[in-house]
């Protein structure tokens, strides 16, 4: 097995670039790191491939063993046993590729893009730390393993948001990232302690017997002052960690603002694998998770829910990197419907085509601030397909996959025509009324990313160069690192060197042909699913089935949802330039309500951010200061003081007595309670 | 052979000789100044080597008192008693491994009156290393009350400008609290006629008289942990402490605290225990909520820190008055993780201290590019200090808030916020101080860790870390010694308490 290769090799990438980068140099610790995680993608491919063409043999949906290789031992206390070990199934195959295979090109990628950094061997260090973490939480065979790659991925993302350490916005966005993370993480730990608790094992395969041992019969946890269904409490939880990782509605706020970081990390972290994690959780403990239904129920609405919100947003950000981070946002949302409707498999498949098509659309848009000197705002973009049509040929790719472009009831599309528009089905077809609304949502949402990716595109390549007469209120609220290339960042324009352009036609070749090659293996027959899965997830054949049979109508909705968006932004970039302003002008609560997030950031400096520091204060001045030192403490004091000023005077001169005085008392005292003692003992 | 049989007296005993030969060192000069380092240094290190030994030598399947003397002295009552069960031994290296770091990380900063320093500091380590060793209550308290004199003249005389406030504070507190201790102690006395540690463990206090002795030890103890609303003290007491003092006071001075609830509340008085168990969860709740958020707010590095501490002792009460395995296995994970996180975290403000005389947060910023390997190793401890995974800090958290889930979930519910509270104050004042642009024109020329610094810091690092992935050393040598404490607790008092209630149908 090259499972430890593959795991290890990152973090041994990150030891050399990392504590020897300055002995080695940036060069050397680029190719080492880039040639360790190309080798590991490798590996992950051939491990894929076992999985992939698995024989036929194998029993359809029975549950092969995982394979497991121990590391050593973690924390071992009382009945706890947890070990270091590495978990290989299908679902942790699919994801080693996902993230090996983008990390390595991100790594490749990086080599161009961070060519005039003077840090470079530290960021190599930090991008395969992060590999590394992100591929502990992959293979986790225990709760606390994936606690620990989900902490360590924060710690890269923290460290990588920061990169850039003078920029205060940097500073700001890494903090609030690892902070509302933590929030998160607080479900997420509470979450473990629960599951111990009802389910008496922390390792999955200990956790999801006794699960099964449950069913039918389902225990009450006493959790807070409340007696409540106890897998609904460990799944709630367990699904808060899951939405601060992946940025879900009520704790999305830190994904956008992450987008200062540099883009290759944005395109690795914070689109194609880290905030992917929560999905992945989901997923791994779906025989959990299937055990109580109003989580899953949960899940879907929470997915349905930042779809929609998330979609809206995207609709008016000047950002080129916000656009698209808001659009993965809203994509999570669609994988966790998937989830929620009980189609685990749907889910990761999203998340297995979205990998490529959002990190194909990062480094493209990485090509473009690349090529415009770190100009992000696209309103001074414009015009940019004559100056770099192979990244404006690639970003189309990625809006094509993104969009979920195809034919229904062919195998011609996209990748995200697959993946999306079988989560689209699957909403309809989970019924109730839970799923027609979350259906609703993801056809409107699909809507609108068609609308913002499209606009995306028009601004930034389409039309007349803006970059030389940006007015004043370009200025307003641009939050790029400023290097003052207005004017000239058009015509200096160039494209980017091929080692940023290699891993785009990588992506690009994913992008498109992810879909029909894995359609069967995700989102075909369910034997096919359940013998790929080979128990990994679980696999409800009846609802499958109710899918692939749904209204035609269905079908053609998202397909329908997304000519209309394309429509409307080629009505309003290209046809009618003055549209958009004319739009805003007329409803300015509504735009300014998106153009400020639904004003999630203020609202929560108001009701959190504020009243802690507040608190603090209080507490500080008012408890600590006021009440206990000056009324109690010096107050008591000053009495004893008055008493004994006279005798012991509180200098350092007198300090030595003083601590002799202290000895012989308690010398005194001893022999007093020794001799009392006896006597009366 | 002799040595092996008083192993425990000699490491003890042996700081104290060093410290007598130190007051054969005559002259002020540098040469002497150097002579008396270099004397305290080594004894330190071959007390630190010799309770690697210990440690190595302990054999963690015993359950009972290893290393024993036991010689009587004021009849059968009181006697010199040694001796090390699970518990306590691994507070014996902690104490003796950190105390050669103290010691050379006071070579470029204490400049006068170096040969009383020293003194005092090894004096100190006799007391710690006392402390924890003795088996005998009369010696527990001579040791456990001594060491307030050394640290007394630490603050005293080595301290900052408010120094004599915060000896006095410092004094007032700890002795209001062994004062009560001391007539528990006596208390206990009359009521068991002996003060032999083994014999008071397997005697039987009635219940009602457990309660008055366990409110007198608790004054004791929660003013060293210290516990919210006790710990008035110590931000005070840090701030003006010279480093090596801030340090032994965070790394091993509070331990005691947390050593006596464990020793003697858990083990002596578990009916009192119990009964007082919501009474104490109450105050660590309090103590990890309100001085993390008190801690959020700080100004000066060093109380940010002290804050911290009191925050992370929440988390150590809170897990010993679960009473079940976890949560005494995850305290004692916890009190050493910290001894050494929040040790390397006051070297830490030393480093910057020294350079700079001063601990506002202010007065810093943008340190990572003069100061590249300080920003890696502070980065380091500053994770500890949030419990990321990988670093020895997560352990301990993770254990007694599993345990404080098990007794009760609201605790858990409470102590959860410790985890987004500490990654909120840790992270900013990390950004305040290394993160941001270096332009303030006091800080130019600052320098990056020397090598004596490197020296002191690196092999802190490497514990964190080596704890955080492989915390087996320290879970395995102390499982069977609290598996019997928890079951003695469990036994006491009854059933243990559980969360789940039984399955509906079953």
């Amino acid at each position: 097995m090259f499972i430890q290769a593959i795991v290890f090799f990152p973090l041994v990438g990150a030891l050399i670039a990392g504590l020897l980068g300055r002995i080695i140099g940036h060069r050397t610790s680029e190719y080492i790191t880039t040639g360790l995680l190309i080798a590991a993608a490798v590996l992950s491919w051939i491990v894929f491939a076992g999985f992939w063409f698995a024989p036929e043999a194998a029993e359809a949906g029975g549950h092969a063993e995982a394979t497991k290789v121990e590391v050593m031992r973690w924390i071992v206390s009382g009945a706890l046993d947890l070990r270091w070990v590495l978990r290989v199934d299908t679902l942790t195959a699919v994801m080693l590729v996902v993230v090996t295979t983008v990390s390595s090109l991100v790594h490749l990628y990086s080599i161009g893009y961070m060519a005039d950094d003077p840090h470079r061997a530290r960021f190599f260090a930090y991008l395969s730390l992060f590999t590394f973490a992100m591929l502990m939480l992959v293979t986790a065979d225990n709760f606390l393993q994936m606690f620990f790659g989900w902490e360590g991925v924060g710690l890269a993302s923290y460290l990588l948001i920061g990169f850039w350490y003078k920029k205060p916005s940097a500073n700001a966005a890494a903090m609030k990232a690892f902070v509302v993370n933590r929030v998160g993480d607080f479900g997420f730990a509470l979450g473990i302690f629960a599951a111990f608790v009802v389910l008496g094992h922390l390792d999955f395969d200990g956790a999801f017997h006794a699960a099964d041992g449950l069913k039918g019969n389902l225990p009450v946890i006493h959790f807070l002052s409340w007696d409540l269904d106890a897998m609904t409490v460990v799944c709630l939880l367990l699904f808060m960690g899951a939405m601060g990782k992946s940025a879900q509605f009520l704790l999305h706020t830190w994904l956008p603002d992450a987008m200062v970081g540099p883009t290759p990390v944005s395109a690795l972290i914070h689109a194609a694998t880290m905030v992917t994690a929560g999905v992945f959780m989901v997923a791994r403990l779906s025989p959990l998770f299937e055990l109580s239904p109003f989580a899953m129920t949960v899940v879907m609405l929470v997915g349905a829910m930042t779809a929609f919100f998330a979609a809206t947003v995207g609709l008016v950000q000047n950002d080129i990197k916000r656009v698209i981070a808001y659009s993965t946002c809203s994509q999570l949302g669609y994988m966790f419907v998937a989830l929620g409707a009980g189609v685990y498999s749907v889910g990761i498949f999203h998340l297995f085509t979205h990998a490529f098509f959002k990190a194909l659309l990062f480094l493209g848009a990485g090509s473009v601030i690349h090529a415009m000197h770190h100009e992000q705002d696209m309103r001074n973009m414009g015009g940019l397909r004559k100056k770099i049509p192979i990244t404006y040929w690639m970003m189309i790719i990625g809006t094509l996959a993104l969009t979920g472009v195809g034919i229904p009831g062919t195998p011609l599309g996209f990748a995200g025509f697959f993946s999306k528009d079988g989560i689209i089905e699957v909403a309809y077809a989970a019924g109730a009324s839970t799923g027609y609304i979350a259906f609703w949502a993801l056809v409107i949402a699909a809507m609108f990313t068609s609308f913002y990716s499209w606009r995306l595109i028009h601004l930034t390549f389409h039309g007349e160069p803006r970059g030389q007469h940006h007015g004043h209120e370009a200025h307003a609220d641009h939050a790029h690192d400023d290097h003052g290339h207005h004017g000239s960042a058009y015509d200096n324009a160039h494209e980017s060197p091929s080692v940023m352009l290699v891993p785009l036609y990588v992506l690009a070749v994913g992008a498109v042909l992810a879909g029909v090659v894995f359609n069967d293996l995700f989102f075909g027959h369910a034997e096919h699913i359940a013998h790929f899965f080979q128990g990994s997830l679980v696999v409800p054949e009846e609802l499958l089935e109710a899918a692939h049979g749904v209204p035609v109508w269905v079908k053609w909705s998202a397909t329908v949802a997304m000519l209309l968006g394309f429509a409307a932004a080629y009505q309003m970039y290209i046809r009618d330039p003055a549209a958009p302003k004319r739009l805003a002008h007329a409803n300015p609560g509504l735009y300014l309500f998106l153009l400020n997030k639904w004003y999630f950031d203020e609202l929560y400096d108001r009701i959190f951010v504020k009243p802690a520091l507040w608190l603090g204060n209080a507490l500080w001045k008012g408890f600590d200061d006021m009440l206990v030192d000056k009324t109690i403490t010096e107050g008591l004091g000053n009495r004893v003081k008055d008493i004994t000023g006279k005798v012991v005077k509180l200098q350092s001169g007198y300090l030595y007595h003083y601590a002799f005085a202290m000895l012989i008392g308690i010398a005194a005292l001893l022999t007093w309670a020794i001799a009392a003692g006896g006597l009366l003992g | 052979m002799i040595f092996s049989d008083h192993l425990l007296t000699v490491i003890t005993f042996l700081p104290t000789l060093g410290a007598l030969l130190l007051l054969f060192v005559g002259g002020r000069d540098e040469a002497a100044n150097n002579l008396a380092r270099y004397i305290a240094l080594g004894v330190t290190l071959v007390t630190a080597l010799l309770s690697l030994w210990l440690w190595y030598q302990f054999d963690p399947s015993n359950t009972g008192f290893q290393f024993v003397e036991n010689y009587n002295w004021i009849g059968e009552s009181i006697g010199y008693r040694m001796g090390v069960d699970g518990i306590s031994v691994l507070f014996i290296p902690l104490t003796a491994v950190l105390m050669p770091a103290v010691i050379l990380s006071s070579f470029g900063s204490i400049t006068k009156r170096v040969k009383e320093y020293l003194i005092v500091f090894l004096v100190l380590e006799t007391f710690m290393i006392g402390a924890f060793a003795t088996l005998d209550l009369a010696m527990f308290y001579v040791f456990f009350e001594g060491t307030l004199i050394p640290m007394f003249l630490i603050i005293g005389i080595w301290g900052g400008a408010r120094r004599i406030q915060a000896t006095y504070k410092f004094f007032f507190y700890s002795f209001t609290g062994t004062v009560l201790m001391l007539i528990a102690i006596m208390a206990m006395f009359w009521q068991a006629g002996t003060l032999d540690i083994v014999k008071l463990l397997t005697f039987k206090f009635p219940p009602e008289v457990q309660t008055w002795l366990w409110i007198g030890f608790f004054a004791s103890f929660a003013v060293k942990m210290p516990m919210w609303p006790f710990h008035r003290w110590l931000p005070e007491a840090h701030v003006e402490a010279p480093t090596g003092g801030s340090v032994i006071l965070a790394a091993i001075l509070l331990k005691l605290g947390g050593y006596g609830f464990i020793r003697f509340s858990i083990s002596m008085f578990p009916d009192a225990s119990h009964q007082f168990a919501n009474f104490v969860f109450v105050l660590s709740i309090a103590a990890i909520i309100i001085t993390s958020l008190v801690a959020l707010v700080q100004t000066d590095i060093k109380k940010l820190i002290a804050y911290s501490s009191v925050a992370h002792m929440g988390f150590v009460t809170m897990g010993i008055f679960t009473g079940n395995i976890y949560g005494i296995h995850g305290a004692i994970f916890q009190m050493i993780s910290h001894g050494i996180v929040s040790a390397a975290l006051f070297f830490c403000v030393g480093v910057v201290y020294d350079r700079m005389h001063t601990r506002e947060i202010e007065a810093y910023g943008g340190l990572v590019s003069p100061m590249p390997r300080y920003a890696v190793v502070f980065m380091v401890f500053t994770m500890a200090n949030v419990g990321l995974p990988g670093t020895s800090g997560f352990v301990g958290e993770f254990l007694t808030m599993l345990a404080a889930f098990q007794a009760n979930t609201w605790v858990a519910f409470f102590a959860a916020f410790g985890v987004i509270l500490s990654a909120a104050y840790a992270l900013w004042l990390y950004r305040r101080v290394i993160f941001g642009a270096f332009t303030k024109e006091s800080l130019k020329g600052i320098l990056d860790l020397d090598r004596r610094e490197v020296v002191v810091l690196v092999p802190l690092v490497i514990l964190t870390i080596l704890f955080g992935f492989y915390p087996a050393p320290i879970l395995d040598a102390t499982a069977a010694s609290v598996n019997l404490v928890a079951e003695n607790f469990a036994n006491a008092i009854g059933a243990a308490p559980q969360a789940v209630a039984a399955a509906t149908g079953h």
